[in-house]
């Protein structure tokens, strides 16, 4: 079973929606005895750094994640993947630190939004040369974690990982097959 | 390097798309998520639905159509049509849209713009500007309702302004070239995108493939948009990637 973190913010829907068609039973909660029970947490999200951590704060979710990020497998999507980090300059806000680093706006001399499929580029035959769906305009500091990215004038963190903990920055539920199949093993701890 | 999208619209009124869809093979060619699923395998980048639904049950009926695409369909699905308020965005991200296009309301309201952006974050807030040249003017002015009513906003006025108030993405129309398939409107086009730093999608006048190699040539608009080409099978999705490539213009290739 896995557990999508549900904070009442953005759309969620499309990740349950990827993980049916891959096959994986999955329910939405915020509550650690439910969440306790899953096999991997999914930590999905679009909008504002600063607004997600207040309202996980405000909601006792936060101690909620860190304690189930000792032992499960979390996986952060976009916004989800950025909370994973220790700070944000979006909202000057606390993340939840499980990842090192922090989050800053991107500075290139490209559109910002990073709007669109960009190519990966990694180790990682599972992630090398994909093309998958990015939508944001803030993006991890490089750090040892980084392990795919993808070209705009700098290099995007696209694929972070420490230990169980991944986080992915662009859309794998909006990146079609290419995005599926590395959700799928992202879950299965293929990457 | 980020891929340039290739972007098929289509207009759905009542939970149905219209216009003069000719595919064959098709159980039923009135189906969106049939179509979705359809530019899905063909490659498209991205979907646009347009809701031009003239009924309060035409909208509630989209959402229906945005859930059912959402479950079968994995790139990125942006709605736009009769958005006038935050709370009919919310309903549309709820159901499944990616990105919601604003365009008369917009207008209207600026403020829509900032509050959407603020509440949903601007990579979700799209706004569609319709252009038309007013050659005794000597320029361009934005239009409203499909673009038949002219305001009296300058276009590259309005599109700085979008962009300050936090519109994440622009959808430029250009009445002229509209149906009339001889090209982009590549002058305009090229100068808006000079004029901001948040991504184009170019719309009206493309009518085969090399009008995209030009777009994507002659501008650094990031995407494409088309309609009735892609509907008529005019133009294959599949062939376009495949000139576009030719052109050494980078594309998604499934």
């Amino acid at each position: 079973m896995i557990g999508i973190i549900d904070y009442s913010l953005g759309n969620i829907q499309n990740v349950k929606n990827a993980l049916d068609e891959l096959g994986y039973p999955s329910l939405f909660s915020s509550d650690y005895e439910v969440l306790k029970a899953c096999d991997t947490i999914l930590l999905p999200g679009v909008g504002h750094f600063g607004h997600a951590m207040a309202h996980i704060e405000t909601s006792g979710l936060k101690p909620t994640l860190l304690k189930l990020a000792e032992s499960k497998p979390l996986i952060g999507i976009c916004l989800g993947m950025q909370l994973l980090f220790e700070r944000s300059t979006e909202g000057n806000a606390n993340g939840l630190g499980l990842l090192p680093g922090d989050i800053v706006r991107m500075e290139t001399e490209h559109p910002v939004p990073h709007l669109g499929w960009n190519t990966l580029s990694s180790r990682s035959p599972v992630l090398d040369g994909k093309d998958v769906y990015f939508i944001h305009s803030y993006i991890a500091t490089r750090t040892d974690t980084v392990i795919a990215t993808s070209e705009y004038g700098i290099d995007i963190p696209a694929v972070v990982k420490k230990g169980h903990i991944t986080g992915i920055q662009f859309h794998p539920e909006k990146s079609g097959r290419a995005g599926l199949e590395i959700l799928r093993q992202a879950i299965e701890g293929g990457i | 390097m980020i891929k340039k999208r290739i972007i098929p619209c289509l207009d759905v009124t009542e939970g149905r798309v219209v216009k003069g869809i000719n595919f064959v093979g098709l159980r039923d060619i009135g189906d969106p998520v049939e179509l979705a699923t359809r530019y899905n395998e063909a490659g498209a980048d991205e979907l646009v639905f347009l809701d031009i639904s003239k009924t309060q049950k035409g909208h509630d009926l989209m959402l229906d159509v945005i859930r059912n695409t959402a479950e079968t369909l994995f790139i990125p699905l942006t709605i736009g049509g009769g958005i006038s308020s935050v709370s009919d965005i919310r309903d549309l991200l709820n159901a499944g849209a990616d990105k919601v296009s604003i365009n008369s309301a917009a207008i209207k309201n600026p403020q829509l713009i900032e509050e959407a952006s603020r509440m949903f974050g601007s990579q979700c807030i799209c706004v569609a500007v319709d252009v038309k040249y007013d050659a005794e003017a000597g320029e361009y002015f934005v239009h409203t309702h499909g673009g038949s009513v002219k305001t009296e906003i300058p276009a590259f006025e309005w599109i700085a302004q979008c962009e300050s108030l936090g519109a994440g993405e622009l959808l430029i129309t250009s009445i002229d070239h509209d149906g009339v398939k001889e090209g982009f409107d590549i002058d305009f086009l090229a100068k808006a995108n000079e004029s901001v730093q948040i991504p184009i999608i170019a719309s009206g006048g493309a009518g085969n493939p090399e009008h995209f190699v030009e777009l994507f040539n002659d501008t650094d608009v990031s995407a494409g948009l088309a309609a009735s080409i892609f509907h008529n099978e005019e133009v294959e999705i599949e062939d376009l990637k495949q000139k576009l490539k030719a052109s050494d213009i980078e594309v998604r290739i499934i």
